[in-house]
This record gives C-alpha cells, structure tokens and sequence, in this order.
C-alpha cells in the first residue's frame, strides 16, 4: 500500500488531467476541495481559460454544468466520492436536459482506508453513478490516466454520454493519520 | 389566505419580463417557472421541473459562460432555501449580469401550502447580502419590482438579489412545456449554439 507522505514528489498524473481538460476547451471547473484534487485545483485557478468555481456542496457543481452548457461552455465538477451522495436528485437533470457531463471523483473508503466513516459512501460511489444514468471509468494506476481521461473526456463531449471518472484511492495514496 | 398589501405574482414577473430584450429567464421549480410561460412563452425561458434547488446555479453556470448578456433567475422561497449555499457560490464569483428574484409568499404553495422558513425566521435578504452579494432589496412595491426589472439590463452591475414578498393565492396553472432538451436546444440555437 502507498500512503501520502509530504515527503512524496508530486505526480504526474494530475498535471496530465489538466492538459486533457485544456485540450477539450473545458472553461468552467466547479469543485469541493479534496487533497486528491488539490494539485489539480491549483493548475486550475491559474489557468487563465479556465474557472475554478469553489461550491458549498457538490450537487451544486452538477446545476452549473447545465447553465454552463446552455450558454455555449463545456465544465468538468471534481468532488470527493462522499461529495456524489450529496449530488443524487439533481443527477436527475443530465438525462432531462442532456448536456455533456464529466466528473472527476478521488475515491475514498476504498484500498487500505483507515477511516471507518468513508466507508459506507465510497462503496456505493459507482453503484450510485450507475443506477442514476452516469457510465463510470476507473483509474487505479498513474500510467493508465491520460489514456482513462482521454476516453472519458471523449465520450462526455462528444457522444453526450454522462461520464464519472473514479480516481481510486490507490492512485492517489491513502490518507493515513495513525501508525 | 390573500393579503391587500402583497403583490401579485403574475404582474411582478409580468413587469420583470415586459422588456426582456435578450434576457435570459430561468423558473426554479413550482410556480415560477408557471408566471414566467403566463408572461409568454420565449426562446429564452429556461424552465424547470426538477432539480430542486439548482435553478440559481443553472444561472450562475449561464452567466458566467455568456457575461455580456442579462440572466434572470426568478424562483420561490422554498426552492431558493434549498438552494441557499449557491448564494455564497454566486456571492464568491460575482457574475455581474446575474439577478435574483425570490417570489416569496411563505408557503410551499405546491404542495398544499404548508408554511416555509422566511415565514416566520428565515430572511433571504440578509442571506444574500451576508454572502457577498452587496445589491440585495427587500421589494413590496410595483414601482420597486419596476425599477429592478431595468437594473437587470446592466451587465455591469450585479450580481443582484431581490425578494418579493407576494400574495400567497393560488392561480390557474399556466404550465410550459417539459422537454427539457428542447428548452436547452431552443436556448441554444437562440444564442446561436448548432446542435453538436
């Protein structure tokens, strides 16, 4: 098991996300914070065609996309997988007004999780995606992202076809607060 | 149920919509989006029937993706309360061709009229104007809903809050239609989007 530690260089896996989403003309990038995201969050709000757009909770993110999409922009919501239960009624809007749906969720409660609280959120994450109409894709090793983004990006944008990338938790490193 | 000193909501949205030019007009959930297809059906109406909570950010995601044009959200309390983090959203990125209007008669009138928070608690005005949106109006005059409804054209100038406390009658259902891929590709094509 890989677990965070500050000493860690940063991955490259996030940097390879940003140019996925530079290269598809992503404009608008509603997010709640989570550590998986940050590196990504950060080339985000530097980014100067891109807007980094902070929510109070995640169902939010999915309301924007809809307006972002009307007025001519494509969006990408990044979220935390405790972040997708918070977003389930309003998934509801993706197949009703059917604009081009991505998110990027770094899974929790999953791949040596120390807390017992994510647990129960983080093992329903894709059957929650699933059964509300959104295809989910999973990336569990830094190698395989650009290749993972690429098709998901694709498919969302272009085929309309509502898609979760799941950026499992092996990925990113379990949090790890006790020995 | 009806109080002489309340407005009425069809002519507030009425007088909101009376000269739209290229406002964008988005209805949360219930009876709003009904006042808005009552004021004439438009390319640009944006209406809801779900999402329950979203229509503010459905104007957030709008106005930002299109800042040179007015987007007008009309909406009712109860949906406005469930949506309420949007405003510190809104209130953080200051979309300044956004306006708010909350039609607020108190009660979730869709559901059989049980009362809601701004009835005896809950001020949205305050709300609003604590989150960052610094143009935030309690209206109870036409000529107040009339004044708003101009200020909605400055681009510059938002974002913009106002809540109209409004009779709590209940009115024929006047109900648009609930395609909603149609309502965003009509949307579209009227802002010149072709169809992917």
């Amino acid at each position: 098991m890989h677990a965070r530690t500050d000493a860690d260089a940063p991955p490259s896996w996030p940097d390879e996300i940003f140019a996925v989403l530079e290269r598809f003309e992503v404009r608008q990038v509603p997010y709640v914070p989570d550590a998986g995201h940050s590196q990504l969050i950060k080339r985000v709000l530097a980014s100067s065609s891109m807007r980094g757009i902070p929510l109070t909770t995640e169902e939010e993110g999915v309301a924007l996309l809809a307006g972002a999409w009307t007025g001519g922009q494509r969006g990408v919501l990044l979220m935390q997988s405790s972040g997708v239960g918070n977003c389930i009624n309003m998934l509801s809007l993706i197949p009703i007004l059917r604009f081009p749906f991505l998110t990027l969720v770094t899974m929790r409660g999953e791949w040596g999780e120390f807390n017992p609280w994510q647990v129960p959120m983080g093992s329903t994450t894709q059957g929650v995606f699933e059964l509300s109409g959104v295809q989910v894709l999973r990336a569990s090793h830094a190698a395989e992202v650009p290749a993972v983004l690429e098709a998901a990006a694709a498919q969302a944008y272009n085929a309309l076809t509502p898609t979760a990338v799941l950026l499992s938790q092996r990925l990113i490193g379990a949090k790890v607060f006790t020995k | 149920m009806s109080k002489t000193n309340l407005l009425d909501r069809r002519q507030v949205v009425a007088a909101l919509l009376a000269n739209r030019r290229d406002v964008v007009a988005i209805g949360g959930l219930g009876a709003s989006t009904n006042d808005i297809t009552a004021a004439g059906d438009h390319a640009r109406n944006f209406y809801l029937w779900g999402g329950m909570g979203g229509a503010a950010m459905i104007g957030l995601g709008l106005a930002l993706a299109q800042p040179e044009l007015p987007v007008l959200v009309i909406t009712g309390d109860g949906e406005m309360l469930m949506g309420m983090g949007s405003l510190a959203t809104i209130g953080l990125q200051k979309p300044a061709n956004l306006s708010i209007v909350v039609l607020d008669n108190e009660r979730y009138g869709e559901t059989g009229g049980q009362t809601s928070h701004t009835s005896a608690a809950a001020d949205l005005v305050g709300v609003a104007r604590a989150c960052g949106i610094g143009d935030s109006r309690a209206i109870s005059t036409m000529a107040e809903v009339e004044s708003f409804a101009a200020s909605v054209h400055d681009v510059r100038g938002g974002p913009r809050f106002a809540n109209v406390k409004i009779d709590s009658a209940e009115l024929a259902r006047i109900l648009p239609t609930r395609d909603g891929t149609y309502i965003v590709n009509r949307l579209r094509g009227d802002l010149g989007f072709p169809p992917i």
